[in-house]
């Protein structure tokens, strides 16, 4: 009776915690907390230039202007743009705003505020191109960039499918345009605001008047905080109403008329649509798992397949420049050994993603590398540093006593590296090597901030797509799984195979 | 040609400031098996390594058959020439432990000597028969033990025939049967009309099958008296 009695104590106090519909003079510690990716830059949230420490921006204004009508103080989080939703779902933070896209799957599964700044999605092109390219569909062939993760992300993905263009996704919203300037990409379709921001620092192309669609920028808060949400949302209409909210937006330069029928209709009570110019159905709405897994899972094989040639190419080049690398620190002069010293201290003691950087972007000014070259040459480039410390350990580790015997027998050195000591070194040099791959496999999602599409970025984009990790997190690992394990056992087999020989 | 197989004249060997051979001088005639006796540490092995163009030594002359190298470096090809007429068997034996005997073999007469495959692995194979490991040509050298291991040495070392054999402690991993055997093998080998120097401080051994014993002492080399 006790025990029947305990129970349903237990699941009173378990139905409570889950639905605290929590206000904001609920919230812990008296603080709002909001958070934001000072790398997404003005005019939303940015490092003030003259005081670093100090975050300006229109969303960091709003953010205060909803902390001030709360009674609170703001303390800022830093979250990465692809994953606010999950981190304001874990409760990270209270809200999440900084430019966040209004779109029917976040309406579903967030509890998002009222739209408070209407966005076009505009296409940029190079100044020669402005005449030729006037819409997506005169881009056939041709490669468009654009931010992961976003509205504009999708159109790219439906103008893949419909007018054959090639859609490239970046991590931020700046080397898109760079990208542009240079030739790696033909046009870039992103938010006006950003595209306008752009523009004043990066000269060299147009923004086409037509917009491709129109969305909103919301803030995001858990589910669960519906009670504060509303609060929100009025002081959202209020500042709309009073003019505050204009007065901040005409700050930062981007005002104009969208945003005064927005506020009208809002304040109406009309129901705004999260994204126009489109049909709603071609975006990401709300989707079951099921359904989302079957129609993700062709590009998450397509990725895994970049993510498997990828690292299979990196690393046959690793190997032979390692070699070269070893067998230069082993047999070489004085001046080569230091130079190939140098060579692998400065590669592992460097991290491969500023390399990557570097490859890509650094460099482009003098020699233009496509994203997957680039990929490669840094993976490899890498990588060689690592084979070749391998190779020389292996090499060394030969007896010197058996290199004696060969040459008294009249063998050359070259033969001496070729017939007993080269043999002898790789397979000492297997299981090391296989660990390498193995763990190359993995440092190939690197490359995807050199647009590279592969599986760990797809992943991220079907995880930001549906809200959820659980799906594409257990896809993501029995793909890397599928990859790695036969790799594994091919190097058991080999290692077992040169144990056993008589001949 | 000359009787005299191995010349060595004033032969001095340094290893940083540890003088270790302290001008040695001696001859060893064709045909003959000569023996270096002396306790561990004493320079034998560097006698051997010396005349095998191993060992860099500075001073004094190394001459065997008809070429003689003076102190200092030599150029590859100069210590190619020389290491053509020596063959040696080590303490430790050496083998290419990813071979097998029989490849451990045939290796150089095929890469360095040119001789074809088929025929140098014949000659191999009679090499292994006749030093009683035949059974044993497709094990690898972890699969030997100490005294086929030091077998397949010999013959790895007289495959691309040597006129002159050096052989380093060979008694070390064998017991008293096999040393026996050893000894027999030995003189088979001089009867075949080759030239042996073999270091040792097995004076047992040493009375069953030297036709000269030399004494090594602190670096130098004396005549048995």
């Amino acid at each position: 009776m006790n025990c029947v009695r305990a129970v349903a104590n237990l699941l009173a106090l378990l139905a409570m915690g889950a639905a605290p519909s929590k206000s904001a003079s609920s919230l812990p510690s008296g603080e709002f907390r909001w958070a934001g990716d000072p790398e997404g830059g003005a005019p939303f949230v940015e490092a003030d230039p003259s005081n670093p420490e100090r975050l300006i921006g229109f969303d960091v204004e709003i953010a205060e202007l909803i902390a001030r009508s709360l009674g609170l103080k703001t303390r800022f989080v830093n979250i990465t743009f692809t994953s606010i939703d999950q981190s304001i779902e874990r409760g990270d933070a209270d809200i999440g705003l900084g430019g966040i896209e209004d779109t029917p799957a976040r309406r579903a599964a967030m509890a998002t505020t009222v739209p408070y700044y209407r966005f076009r999605e505009v296409l940029s092109v190079r100044d020669a191109d402005a005449m030729r390219f006037r819409a997506l569909e005169d881009l056939r062939g041709r490669r468009v960039g654009t931010l992961g993760g976003t509205i504009a992300y999708d159109i790219l993905l439906r103008g893949e499918r419909e007018f054959g263009i090639r859609a490239v996704s970046y991590d931020d919203d700046v080397h898109p345009y760079s990208d542009l300037a240079i030739g790696r990409l033909d046009a870039v379709l992103l938010d006006h605001v950003l595209a306008e921001r752009r523009q004043r620092s990066i000269p060299g192309f147009t923004i086409l008047p037509q917009s491709i669609a129109v969305s909103h920028y919301v803030g995001v808060l858990a589910p669960r905080n519906r009670a504060l949400r509303d609060e929100v949302n009025e002081i959202l209409r209020g500042a709309m109403r009073d003019g505050t909210l204009e007065k901040i937006f005409r700050k930062w330069g981007v005002w104009n008329d969208d945003q005064a029928a927005l506020y009208a209709s809002v304040l109406a009570g009309e129901t705004v649509p999260p994204v126009s110019g489109l049909e709603a159905a071609d975006l990401a709405s709300p989707l079951s798992g099921w359904e989302a897994t079957r129609r993700y899972l062709p590009s998450l094989v397509r990725a895994a397949a970049v993510t498997i040639v990828l690292s299979c190419l990196a690393m046959g080049l690793a190997v032979a420049l390692g070699i070269s690398i070893a067998s230069g620190r082993v047999y070489g002069g004085k001046l080569v050994r230091g130079l190939l010293t140098g060579y692998v201290e400065l590669m592992r003691g460097t991290p491969l993603l500023l390399q990557l950087f570097v490859l890509y972007y650094g460099i482009a000014e003098v020699i233009r590398l496509p994203a997957f070259a680039a990929a490669l040459l840094g993976l490899a480039l890498n990588y060689a540093a690592y084979e070749s410390e391998i190779y020389r350990g292996a090499l060394e580790a030969v007896p010197a006593g058996q290199l004696e015997a060969a040459r008294l027998l009249g063998l050359r050195e070259r033969q001496v590296l070729t017939l007993v000591r080269g043999p002898q070194a790789f397979r000492l040099a297997l299981a090391p090597m296989t660990n390498d791959f193995v763990a190359l496999l993995k440092d190939s999602s690197l490359v995807s901030v050199l647009t590279v599409m592969e599986l760990t970025k797809q992943t991220q984009i079907f995880a930001t797509n549906i809200g959820s990790w659980v799906i594409p997190g257990l896809l993501c690992a029995a793909l890397y799984l599928a990859m790695s394990l036969p790799l594994a056992a091919l190097a058991r087999r080999l290692e077992r195979r040169w144990k056993a020989a008589t001949a | 040609m000359s009787s005299v197989a191995l010349r060595l004249r004033d032969v001095e060997l340094s290893r940083g400031a540890r003088r270790v051979l302290a001008g040695v001088s001696f001859e060893v005639r064709r045909g003959e098996l000569v023996t270096l006796m002396g306790p561990s540490g004493a320079g034998k092995t560097s006698v051997l390594r010396v005349v095998a163009g191993l060992d860099v030594f500075q001073s004094g002359s190394v001459a065997v058959e008809e070429l003689t190298l003076s102190g200092g470096a030599h150029a590859p090809a100069v210590l190619r020439s020389l290491q053509r007429k020596v063959g040696m068997v080590f303490q430790f034996h050496h083998l290419f432990e990813h071979l097998s005997a029989i490849k451990n073999v045939w290796l150089a007469p095929v890469h360095a000597h040119g001789v074809p495959l088929r025929q140098a692995e014949r000659r191999a194979r009679e090499l292994l028969a006749a030093l009683g490991v035949g059974e044993r040509a497709s094990a690898l050298p972890r699969e030997l033990s100490g005294g086929e291991a030091q077998r397949v040495a010999i013959a790895r070392a007289l495959a691309v025939d040597p006129p002159l054999l050096l052989l380093d402690e060979p008694t070390a991993s064998l017991d008293a049967s096999r040393r026996a055997e050893l000894g027999d093998l030995l003189r088979s080998l001089l009867d075949e009309g080759r030239t042996l120097v073999v270091a040792t401080h097995d004076a047992e051994f040493v009375r069953g099958c030297a036709t000269r014993v030399l004494r090594v002492s602190e670096g130098r080399v004396f005549e048995e008296s």
